[in-house]
């Protein structure tokens, strides 16, 4: 075993395009973190990894760097590099929904994004529907339908929730149903979950009409 | 899963320049939804990942009543499913959409993506290779569970069945490919996209290692009427059992041509001309449906755990047919 | 000498009301911290090597190259060679890296040769595993004249029925986090049922006092029966901690290895033979029953279920098949036993022609002591689903594809309290803390504790400083077998009444009352025959001086607090699609005895998920092996297939409580209505389509095959 801790040296971010043809590709690790610039079809083109590069994400309206390989999901980044652990990792394979954020407003599943696809967009988990010790009303309607048990599929159905209640404010419960195919639980709380989502649609509309 | 080098290029002729010429050096990256399972599970293992999400010119839907619908390849299912004219003249695909029931899968999969995702044998997923052989070289599929496998087009050594939610409709419907690539573009009907490979490291779809996919055409449908019907066990995200997809150009009551193309029953989207010639001259009630599904299925041979599949690729096509004659399209 | 019983339901102010769980705050905002999410300084990643055979020889390990690579801190070899590996899964080997996609290099970076030996993965075929000598068949039981009955008998209903092995699928997956601190202290952090009890199973392998391994949990993402050990990979964990340096090692499973190895229920098949008198008496019970739960044989289902049928013939063998062992599963071999039972009694009420509710009510007293609760529950749930109206003879005669059907179940389950230490502690600044070495499943345990504290108190539930999930508390039962609540609920009562005896003894001089004479009541502590007279908590609390006062609160213990043994009944109303084999569940009602109920909210939430949980086993759910490869081919959630919010029809829970069920004390309820759901599927669908789908999970495949089959064995149209 050898150490490998030490901070490599940073990129110049040119060079190395001279013994690299356009269309080989080559998967020796350069000595630097960052990237590589090669010339393709008359332009220059940044090519990241395989090694760590710095990733800058937008999360809950904080902007963060990590550190990171290109192979590294937003997920991992979220919860092994900035510690945001409000997304879980369950199936890891786009099934289930637990790792459910908005990128942009649209809802997504973390473990099938790249950190690295990430930049640029606004990354929003559950922790960052509550403001400061106020929860989200959707947030306080799973509490009182109790929509969650063990409460690991928890996080990930809230934030569908927002999504789908962005989306459709007035839904049928047959829209509920429908809406929300992409998370799953395993204790069944989906009768909350219900109860939940119709609370919160009726006090978003009360509180639109209160001006 | 392994690491790679990735490159996010803006122009689709950077990105044939930064794909490889062999499969297994580099793959597009699209939604993801697909490709990053298929590497986690360690199935494909491309040295570059080349993103597709910074080419313009690969977004947007857009429609002329003369030349049809023009999907980009980067256009999401929930571009499809918003898409005022999709709902109105592409029932069928509207339909198709619809069955992807995770808000989540339709925001980030592709229409390209959806058309060249990978299939979801899962022996092949396990890592048994596309054919799924044992070291004597049988089929672990014909000879194991194939209860997800192909009724059609099945007498190896291809047992998977293409996955697409859209292609059936896209197929039915008429469709062109257009792919891009070192020579140029070309244009593929989307009948002709899908290949049966025979040998392991072949892909199930004619692009070559260095081609994308940059859009979907459609024409136009005229009063043709259309619909999908697709049987899915659940609710949540499920792939479907069997499907059927089909546009029928009418006159008056009766079906002057038809187009019938099954999903989830062969290893490419399975174009029936035998149910298609059934319903010339008729008129669709619950009858002739029933007929045209027997039709559909005359060919199928199931394997040893996937009879059933049968009956539902019949029903499949009975239901699109009356879902089609009730109203689907104008 | 303290009186130790539950308030009287007038003077009850938290107890039986409908309370939202107190971590809902946490669990809903995302900081709730389960073991998933724990990140130690200097933290390492480790990954587990798995055997792709179900069965071979381990020849030779070659983890050199791993072991050089950059960012690799341990290795460690947990099967080596010559050691004969059991099932596809199975740990060889460990890493610890500084991040997880180096220690998945690593993994790949390791040479593994086996010499791969026969298996058997299959759980149903009773005749491959006799001849590898796989199977073990139990000795035949009788009793009564089970010949001379089935001669007797005037109607004769025989069926086959059964359900596949499927599994825990805890979200959270199994895992730990292990820091050494020196060579004989170590900290654990991991995903349990069982903080109280994770020490000593840690303690013995690693060879160190059990005193000093500390387990720490906050939260855990479901355990379902699948979580009471620390698993070889915790011990593993461990291990590779120590080679590391006693750096935090993680070791979490990967979805697949969750599936494959870290828990299931065993399937259950039986060939069942019931003989009637034509008036519905159920005279004779013959059943040839089979089924597996991996390498460990699994256990066998309790046969006939709940109905004391007086002659009986039955028999039943275990597959040892080269499959993880399983685990207990909510009810272990309950729902097996009842799908069986309730298939074949419902079979009989078709093939008499007899509506199965008359024809269950008829035999009712075959149930035993709660023969009385269980018709007064049919009465209930045949009102709620409209069971007179809607159910007809078997076989949907409307037309269309889509036909509907009812059917019904009833179970039993055991419940009492298990073992139980808590300490409850008064200060005198008028705080109060409770700590027990339990851990919340997301029943609802926290809320639940602190409803008895606060009640006992007199006080808001906020007053309550509950600490649990570390093992430096009392020691309290693994949370399962629905012994829980029981518990949890006595110990912190007799824990409290305690503790408020100490605090009236300091107290009593100041109002002038003997301490007898009592009470707290509203955050006061005042003299029953004179309420007037009366301190505020806190005042009264300062009359303590300088010391807290505790006490030890213990289950089992004095008074009726707690109880065992219930009834349920459940019915349920399908739709199916003849044309595609497509069920849908319309509505389910499950009417549920317990005993006295603390919190309503999280009770009935604990039927709800139960009856989801028998949705997915009944619709979905199955581990399926693949008989050549010896592999599982659905670890992952895809093809691993459970409920979603739309596939689970209307539910309906009601309680039996209130007076002439709260006299009873508390009762566990996380097993009982997890065990009719499959049997009330099955039945309701064979009254739909006229047919018996002889296995689980009701699939398209098997309701078409039967559907085509009908005029076989089980066909009752």
């Amino acid at each position: 075993m050898s150490d490998d801790d030490k901070p490599r040296e940073q990129s110049s971010g040119l060079s190395r395009r001279n013994f690299l043809k356009a269309s080989g590709i080559s998967l020796s690790v350069p000595l630097v973190m960052g990237h590589r610039v090669i010339t393709v079809a008359g332009a220059e083109v940044k090519v990241y990894g395989p090694s760590k590069l710095p990733v800058t994400l937008l999360v809950n309206g904080k902007r963060q760097v990590a550190e990171v390989e290109p192979r590294v999901t937003l997920l991992e980044a979220l919860r092994h590099e900035l510690e945001v652990t409000g997304a879980k990792r369950v199936c890891d394979r786009g099934t289930c929904g637990a790792c459910t954020v908005l990128l942009d407003g649209k809802l997504v599943y973390s473990c099938s994004v790249l950190a690295i696809d990430a930049q640029g967009k606004s990354v929003t988990t559950v922790e960052g529907l509550t403001q400061g010790d106020k929860l989200h009303p959707i947030q306080q309607a799973f509490i009182d339908n109790d929509a969650q048990q063990c409460g690991f599929c928890t996080p990930g159905f809230v934030v569908a929730c927002k999504g789908f209640l962005d989306k459709n404010p007035n839904p049928t419960p047959e829209e509920v149903e429908r809406g929300l195919g992409g998370n799953l639980c395993r204790c069944g709380t989906y009768v909350g979950i219900r109860a939940a989502v119709a609370q919160a649609a009726k006090n978003k509309r009360g509180g639109r009409r209160n001006g | 899963m392994r690491a790679f080098e990735y490159a996010s290029p803006t122009t689709k002729e950077q990105v044939v320049s930064l794909l490889g010429s062999q499969w297994g050096e580099a793959e597009v990256l699209a939604g993801g939804t697909d490709l990053l399972a298929l590497m986690k599970d360690d199935i494909v293992h491309p040295k570059r990942l080349v993103n597709l999400k910074e080419v313009r010119e690969l977004r947007g839907i857009t429609y002329s009543p003369g030349q049809g619908l023009r999907i980009g390849a980067l256009a999401t299912i929930q571009d499809l499913l918003d898409s005022a004219v999709v709902a109105r003249s592409y029932r069928a695909l509207a339909q198709a959409a619809e069955g992807i029931t995770s808000p989540q899968i339709r925001n980030m999969g592709t229409v390209a993506g959806d058309l060249c995702q990978r299939p979801r044998c899962w022996y092949y997923r396990a890592g048994f290779g596309l054919f799924a052989k044992d070291e004597k070289g049988e089929s672990l599929v014909k000879n194991g569970d194939n209860r997800y496998h192909a009724i059609l087009g099945n007498s190896g050594p291809a047992y998977y069945v293409n996955p697409s939610s859209l292609a059936p409709a896209l197929v039915a419907m008429g469709a062109r490919v257009h792919v891009y690539g070192p020579q140029g573009a070309r244009e593929i009907p989307a009948g002709r996209f899908y290949l049966t490979p025979s040998a392991e490291g072949e892909r199930e779809y004619d692009l070559k290692p260095n081609e994308i996919v940059t859009a979907i055409s459609v024409p136009p449908l005229g009063g043709m009427k259309n619909s999908t019907y697709e049987v899915r066990q659940r609710e949540a995200l499920d792939w479907p059992l069997a499907a059927a997809s089909v546009v029928l150009r009418m006159s008056g009551n009766t079906v002057e041509s038809a187009r019938v193309v099954m999903g989830h029953v062969a290893p490419v989207p399975w174009r029936s001309t035998e149910a298609e010639q059934f319903l010339v001259g008729k008129s669709i009630n619950e009858e002739v449906a029933q007929g045209a599904g027997n039709v559909a299925v005359l060919q199928a041979k199931s394997l040893s755990r996937n009879a059933y599949k049968v009956q539902l690729a019949r029903t499949s096509v009975k239901r699109a047919l009356l879902d089609a004659a009730r109203g689907g399209g104008r | 000498m303290a009186e130790y019983k539950w308030p009287e339901a007038e003077k009850r102010t938290l107890i039986g009301k409908r309370v939202s769980r107190v971590d809902g705050p946490e669990k809903v905002s995302g900081k709730a911290k389960y073991t998933y999410d724990i990140k130690r300084p200097g933290m390492l990643y480790g990954k587990i090597l798995r055997s792709p055979h179900a069965h071979a020889k381990i020849v030779s390990i070659d983890s050199a190259e791993a072991e050089k690579m950059p960012g690799v801190r341990a290795v460690k070899v947990i099967q080596g060679p010559g050691t004969e590996i059991r099932w596809a899964g199975d740990e060889i080997l460990a890493v610890a890296a500084v991040d997880e996609p180096t220690a998945e290099d690593a993994l790949r970076a390791i040479k593994v040769t086996y010499e791969v030996l026969p298996h058997l993965v299959v759980d149903n075929d009773t005749k491959a595993a006799a001849e590898m000598q796989m199977a073990r068949q139990a000795a035949a039981e009788t009793k009564g004249e089970p010949d001379k009955a089935f001669a007797e008998s005037e109607v004769i209903s025989e069926g086959t029925y059964g359900m596949p092995v499927i599994t825990h699928c805890c979200l959270e997956p199994h895992g730990s986090i292990a820091e050494w601190e020196g060579e004989q202290n170590l900290t654990v952090h991991i995903s349990t049922q069982n903080v109280s009890g994770i020490a000593g199973e840690m303690a013995r392998p690693l060879e160190i006092p059990a005193g000093n391994v500390r387990v720490r949990m906050d939260h855990v993402g479901g355990g379902f029966g699948s979580k009471f050990g620390p698993d070889r990979w915790g011990i593993e964990g461990a291990r590779l901690s120590k080679l590391a340096g006693g750096k935090p090692v993680k070791i979490m499973l990967e979805r697949d290895a969750e599936l494959m190895v870290a828990g299931t229920r065993p399937s259950a098949y039986a060939r069942v033979k019931v003989g009637a008198k034509k008036d519905g008496t159920i005279l004779a019970w013959e059943s040839e029953s089979w089924g597996s739960g991996g390498i460990g044989g699994g256990g066998s289902p309790p046969l006939p279920y709940v109905f004391a049928i007086p002659n009986q013939k039955k028999q039943h063998t275990a597959i040892q098949n080269n499959v993880g062992s399983s685990r207990a599963w909510r009810a272990p071999n309950h729902p097996q036993g009842c799908l069986i039972t309730m298939g074949a009694l419902e079979d009989m009420a078709a093939q008499l022609g007899m509506d199965p509710l008359d024809f269950f009510l008829k035999n009712i007293d075959l149930t035993g002591q709660r023969a009385e609760i269980y018709r007064e529950e049919f009465n209930i749930a045949a009102d709620l689903i409209g069971w007179k109206k809607n159910w007809h003879p078997r076989g949907d005669k409307t037309a269309g594809p889509i036909k509907r059907g009812l059917g019904l179940s009833l179970h039993t389950w055991g419940g009492g309290g298990h073992a139980s230490d808590c300490d409850v502690t008064i200060h005198p600044d008028g705080s109060v803390e409770v700590k027990m070495g339990t851990q919340d499943l997301g029943t609802g345990t926290r809320t639940t504790i602190m409803m008895v504290a606060a009640e006992t108190f007199g006080l808001p539930m906020n007053s309550i400083n509950l600490l649990i999930g570390d093992n430096r508390y009392p020691t309290s039962g693994g949370s399962g077998g629905s012994t829980t609540i029981g518990g949890v609920s006595a110990s912190p009562r007799r824990g409290s009444v305690d503790a408020l005896d100490l605090l009236f003894a300091k107290v009593a001089p100041a109002l002038k009352a003997e301490p007898a004479d009592l009470e707290a009541v509203g955050g006061m502590i005042r003299v029953k025959s004179d309420p007037k007279r009366a301190l505020p908590w806190k005042q009264a609390c300062a009359k303590l001086g300088a010391m807290p006062v505790t006490a030890r609160g213990k289950n089992p213990g004095p008074g009726t607090l707690t109880s065992q043994g219930v009834g349920g009944v459940q019915m349920a109303d399908v739709s199916v699609d003849v044309e595609t084999g497509v069920v849908k569940v319309n509505k389910i009602v499950a009417v549920q005895d317990c005993g006295l109920i603390i919190d309503l909210k999280t009770a009935e939430s604990q039927v709800y998920g139960a009856l989801i949980m028998g949705v997915c086993s009944a619709l979905y759910e199955e581990r399926v092996m693949d008989a050549a490869t010896g592999r599982m081919l659905n670890p992952n959630m895809e093809f691993y297939k459970l409920a979603g919010i739309g596939d689970i029809g209307e539910l309906v829970v009601h309680m039996m409580t209130g007076k002439g069920y709260d006299e009873r004390g508390v009762i566990g309820l996380g097993e009982p209505p997890a065990i009719s759901p499959t049997a009330v599927l099955s039945n309701a669908v064979a009254n739909a389509i006229g047919v018996r789908v002889p296995s689980l999970p009701l699939t398209p495949d098997r309701v078409l095959d039967a559907l085509e089959k009908k005029g076989g064995n089980n066909a009752r149209i």
